[in-house]
């Protein structure tokens, strides 16, 4: 589903160099869900924004669904996104001018298909927030914002879900219901998942681990832990 | 069909991601509305009053065809009309002149204009009168209707009796309109209408009297003006005296060529007004994507192209710029709609306002189009935000660093230059006209942009470690990233400009009048006074105790010859020359005489010195010992003659030939109230021929030179006199009317500048917003915050207003220079004023826009930033 060959990040910073990503190669299996984790500066956002196409790395390859994301430019990694990934970030990034139901919207109306307002209401019944279609992102709780998110992300069925510390910014027990979320519709809908969090007890709930430190890969382990609870968690 | 779904969906996704910042966009786009007004009311009005004078045509002349002299018409002529009207062309006459009028009741005299007309005068058209249908009682009685200011500065009532001359008249009526004249033209010489049969009664029309002769045609079916023209144009033309044909086309084609060109030149001051709104746009457009990177952001993880993102909020921009300039169009109408009442005086037709859907569709298509070309620059920044600013986010100035070497950037950039061209293509008519309008306007804004790109570098040079911290830091931001010093000084600068050039060049006019008045010692003149009757009109005013300051002989004559080549033959060979030259297709190169002056009649004086209002350029003047015919030319009509010093003139005086050397040539400066000649000759010359004089005295006061004109015009009815202290008064009413004109429009420009002001500011929210908070929570009070922004928008306001005055001096200098061609000198202390007030508008504007900097705690506004 998605690989990452020989990826090296290199940031220039004045007169000298400064590698954020050295060698890194891995797969994942489609409808796998998998953690990155390590210290702060330990270039797990940078590896987030390589595998999902937000930027380009300075050498190796990254592979989405049979698509070598490196061969492309912008616009066409902007469609494949569209097409086949889905966002969470810590801090929600909901359009603040925009209702929950109008944000669910926006990647079903970008792509141009019909139906839009009773598809995303059905996904934001399904996170629990059928009640609330019509607040705006001030009027929610942290964790309802969060749940909008993935109500937006899994809108439009992708094949892979990128999650940015989606607990970042929520107390332990809202952050521990979204991670539920998290697993229940990669369960459900076999999207994979690919969680990048600092917070250990939150990665051992996926499949597997990848541990980066000081910009390099240092451990690919596989956990016991399989999502304990099914169904849709309260925020 | 996906393509259109997707962007129906692109539509819904503009529509409510706008929800919020509408007003804001609104509010930017409220830049271009009163540019947008400017050209809808100047377009709009102009429209109409052509449009009027199209229906009133014949009104306005009187006839479908005038003929004009300055002298009575020739035997040749007076018999071809003759023959005209016996063939059914309609024939009717007016003949004007000033002259005395005395109500015999009251004693008082003033100066008027009189029309001696014929009872089927006009044909078309209809002068009404208070009490209404007198007009028709003019004729078959010494009737005349006047002025209603003839009966109150003769302090005389209708049926009252009017002495012309010494004719008697009863004031039957009074004129409320007569097609064609001017309001103002009444306020200089009120108007009097007798009936044609009775001219001869007053004696008034004799040797070297000034009178205009007009005769008005009616053409009979089957006879149009134009062929009329065509058959005896000519005639006319070669006539003595000359006799002016006009047909009602050509005199409506020149009304029309006037209203154009002022409609064109106030046309480039709106379309100025809405190049700056332009810059206003941008400045606005420029905050409004700075808000909204995140959600651009967000918008590119979630898939949008950046095609897509571009076409959202230029849609957004598009809508609003639509309403911006909708409302712009809105406010043009209402100003269309009051602009016959500010400019009735200065209209010579009845304006029918009505709505002129052209220029309201041209005022829009320009809004929108100047809105978006202009917002598209900035908007062209979002393309290139990058996705990953979700996951990290970068400073707006970083983010948009990226944008500035976009070649999509330097494409709308020479759209916006190729639509400034278009638009001024589209004014001016010829595209050479296109360039100049195009390099004035990018002259204007040019300029303000390097003053304000000047001043602000020179403050930043000025500025002082040991000033106090709150102004370091205002000085500091105007040079903080992304700022908008420029835009804001540009804002400021244009109003600023444009007021204080119209107050400048309005006060440099009035102190030269003033100037003027004061150097002309007289302040009374006697006119048409006879050769017979100079010594008892001097002896009158002498025996009054007044001073007589000058007189000046008068003596009609014509040219015959120019070194010897008589005037016919000069204009024949002048004419075979321009044939030979239109056959063989070449560029006339050589210069000819004009042939208006060549045939005018000269009014010529002698004197052995020269006057204080002239000074001589080329040649010596005149030597006492001489005695040979020796003239001075005045340095204009010299050079439309083409003769210098040592040609010889032959001058045709009552039929006596008379030769002259030309000794001098002379500036005059006409605009001085004393009598000012073309040629003068040396005394001796021509003292013997035929003359009449002027007569310039001095009388103390207003009762004393009331008595003396009664009593010179008791003696000699012919004599007329002028109170130059009431032309001064009259021509100050004009000028107050042209002052409040002015006024209106300076109100209008400054409005120009607030909108642009307000996007300019509300750019740099967000850092300001920012900064603020940073502040704040470093321990600064909210007083020191607003300290910094107080410091920070008195300079930029300062500079702004600087900028403005001194292009201004600059501009009112080269328009009183080359325009009015008369001397300078800055009039600093009300400039002053206005650029006081405008800092502390930009201060007012800049504080009540950061008001949120003092509302927000620190803690709330970091969270939200």
């Amino acid at each position: 589903m998605l690989s990452a060959s020989h990826l090296t990040k290199e940031y220039q910073s004045g007169d000298h160099r400064l590698v954020v990503l050295r060698d890194v190669s891995f797969s994942i299996d489609q409808g796998d869900f998998v953690s990155i984790v390590g210290p702060s500066g330990s270039g797990k956002t940078t590896l987030l924004g390589l595998l999902a196409g937000l930027d380009t790395p300075t050498s190796g390859t990254v592979q989405l669904d049979g698509t070598d994301l490196t061969a492309l430019d912008e616009d066409g990694r902007a469609l494949l996104r569209g097409e086949k990934v889905g966002f969470v970030f810590q801090s929600f990034q909901l359009i603040p001018t925009l209702t929950a139901i109008e944000n669910v919207q926006v990647p079903l109306e970008l792509r141009g298909e019909g139906n839009v307002a009773e598809r995303s209401r059905d996904v934001l019944q399904r996170v629990g927030l059928g009640d609330r279609l019509d607040h705006f992102p001030t009027q929610l709780s942290g964790g309802e914002q969060q749940r909008v998110a993935i109500a937006r992300a899994f809108a439009n069925r992708p094949r892979i879900l990128f999650a940015d510390e989606p607990t970042g910014n929520l107390d332990s027990d809202t952050g521990t219901r979204i991670v539920e979320l998290l697993e229940s519709l990669n369960r459900e809908s076999g999207s994979t998942v690919v969680l990048v969090t600092h917070d250990l007890s939150l990665a051992r709930r996926s499949r597997r681990i990848l541990r980066l430190s000081d910009g390099a890969l240092i451990a690919d382990e596989r956990t016991s832990g399989t999502p304990a609870m099914a169904g849709v968690a309260r925020g | 069909m996906a393509d259109r779904s997707r962007f129906a969906g692109l539509m819904g996704i503009a529509w409510r991601e706008s929800r919020t910042a509408r007003r804001r966009l609104l509010l930017y786009m409220s830049s271009i509305s009163l540019g947008v007004a400017a050209l809808v009311a100047i377009d709009s009005f102009t429209a109409n009053v052509t449009q009027s004078v199209s229906e009133q045509s014949r009104a306005l002349l009187g006839g479908d065809v005038s003929l004009r002299s300055r002298a009575a018409f020739s035997a040749t002529t007076t018999r071809l009309l003759d023959s005209l009207a016996t063939s059914g062309v309609g024939v009717s006459r007016v003949t004007q002149f000033a002259s005395m009028g005395t109500v015999p009741s009251s004693g008082n005299t003033r100066l008027v204009q009189v029309r001696a007309v014929t009872a089927n005068y006009p044909f078309y058209g209809e002068i009404t009168t208070e009490p209404a249908g007198a007009w028709s009682r003019l004729h078959g009685a010494a009737h005349a209707i006047v002025d209603p200011a003839v009966l109150i500065s003769l302090d005389a009532e209708l049926g009252d009796t009017l002495m012309l001359g010494t004719a008697r008249f009863v004031m039957i009526a009074t004129i409320r309109s007569v097609p064609g004249d001017l309001g103002v033209s009444a306020a200089i010489g009120p108007r009097i209408f007798i009936p044609d049969d009775r001219l001869e009664e007053t004696g008034l029309l004799i040797f070297g009297s000034r009178a205009e002769y007009d005769a008005l045609l009616r053409m009979p079916p089957g006879l149009s003006a134009a062929q009329f023209a065509g058959r005896f144009n000519q005639r006319f033309a070669t006539d003595t005296p000359r006799v002016r044909l006009e047909t009602v086309a050509e005199n409506e084609y020149d009304l029309n060529e006037s209203i154009d060109q002022l409609g064109n030149f106030l046309g480039i001051v709106g379309l100025v007004a809405l190049l700056l709104g332009g810059i206003g746009v941008a400045s606005g457009v420029h905050a409004f994507v700075m808000r909204k990177i995140d959600t651009v952001a967000v918008l590119r993880c979630l898939g949008a192209t950046s095609r897509q993102v571009l076409l959202i909020y230029v849609l957004q921009a598009a809508a609003m710029g639509f309403v911006g300039a909708l409302v712009g169009a809105a406010f043009g109408v209402a100003f269309q709609f009051g602009l016959p009442w500010l400019l009735q005086d200065f209209l010579p037709v009845d304006v029918r306002v009505a709505l002129a859907p052209g220029a309201i569709a041209l005022g829009l298509g320009v809004g929108v189009w100047v809105a978006l070309i202009f917002s598209l620059r900035p908007l062209l920044a979002l393309r290139r935000i990058s996705p990953l600013q979700t996951l990290r986010r970068e400073s707006d100035a970083t983010v948009m660093r990226g944008a500035r070497r976009d070649s999509a950037v330097m494409v709308v950039s020479f759209a916006i230059v190729a639509s400034v061209l278009a638009i001024a293509m589209e004014r001016a008519g010829t595209f050479e006209r296109a360039l100049w309008y195009s390099a004035a306007i990018g002259g204007a804004i040019g300029a303000l942009w390097g003053t304000a790109v000047l001043l602000s570098l020179g403050a930043r040079r000025v500025a002082r470690p040991s000033w106090p911290f709150v102004v370091r830091q205002g000085v500091a931001n105007l040079y903080r990233p992304g700022n908008q010093t420029r835009a804001v000084i540009l804002a400021l600068g244009f109003g600023v400009f444009l007021m204080s050039t119209m107050y400048q060049v309005q006060h440099n006019l009035l102190s030269q009048l003033d100037l003027k008045l004061e150097q002309s010692r007289s302040n009374l003149v006697f006119f048409d006074v006879q050769e017979d009757q100079e010594p008892v009109v001097d002896s009158m005013i002498r025996a009054a105790g007044h001073t007589v300051v000058q007189t000046a002989p008068i003596i009609p004559m014509r040219i015959d010859a120019i070194n010897g080549q008589s005037v016919p033959s000069i204009l024949a060979e002048q004419d075979s020359i321009a044939r030979a030259f239109r056959a063989s297709g070449q560029r006339r190169t050589t210069r000819f005489r004009s042939n208006w002056a060549l045939r005018r009649e000269f009014r010529s004086t002698y004197r052995a010195d020269q006057s204080a209002g002239e000074r001589r350029i080329a040649g010596q003047w005149f030597s006492p010992n001489d005695t040979s015919a020796q003239i001075s030319v005045e340095e204009d009509v010299a050079s439309d003659l083409r003769i210098g010093i040592g040609d010889t003139v032959t001058w045709n005086v009552q039929g006596v030939r008379i030769p002259a050397v030309v000794t001098s040539l002379r500036e005059v400066t006409w605009a001085r109230f004393e009598p000012n000649f073309f040629v003068v000759f040396n005394p001796g010359a021509i003292e013997r021929a035929p003359k009449q004089f002027a007569i310039l005295a001095h009388v103390p006061t207003s009762a004393e030179m009331a008595t003396l004109q009664r009593d010179v015009v008791r003696n000699y009815p012919g004599i007329s006199s002028l109170d130059l202290s009431l032309i001064q008064n009259t021509i100050s009413n004009v000028l107050d009317k042209v002052t409040s004109a002015i006024r209106f429009m300076a109100l209008v420009s400054l409005a120009f500048g607030i909108p642009v002001l307000f996007s300019a500011v509300a750019a740099t929210r967000r850092e300001r917003l920012r900064e603020g908070v940073l502040l704040k929570t470093l321990g600064a009070t909210r007083r020191q915050v607003g300290r910094i922004m107080l410091s920070e928008y008195a300079l930029l306001g300062a500079l702004g207003s600087l900028a403005g005055v001194v292009l201004s001096v600059g501009a009112a200098w080269l328009l009183m220079k080359f325009v009015f061609e008369a001397a300078f000198t800055p009039a600093i202390v009300p400039v002053l004023i206005v650029g006081v007030a405008m800092t502390l508008i930009a201060i007012i504007i800049g504080l009540a826009t950061g008001r949120e900097v003092f509302q927000q705690t620190p803690m709330a506004a970091l969270r939200d930033a």
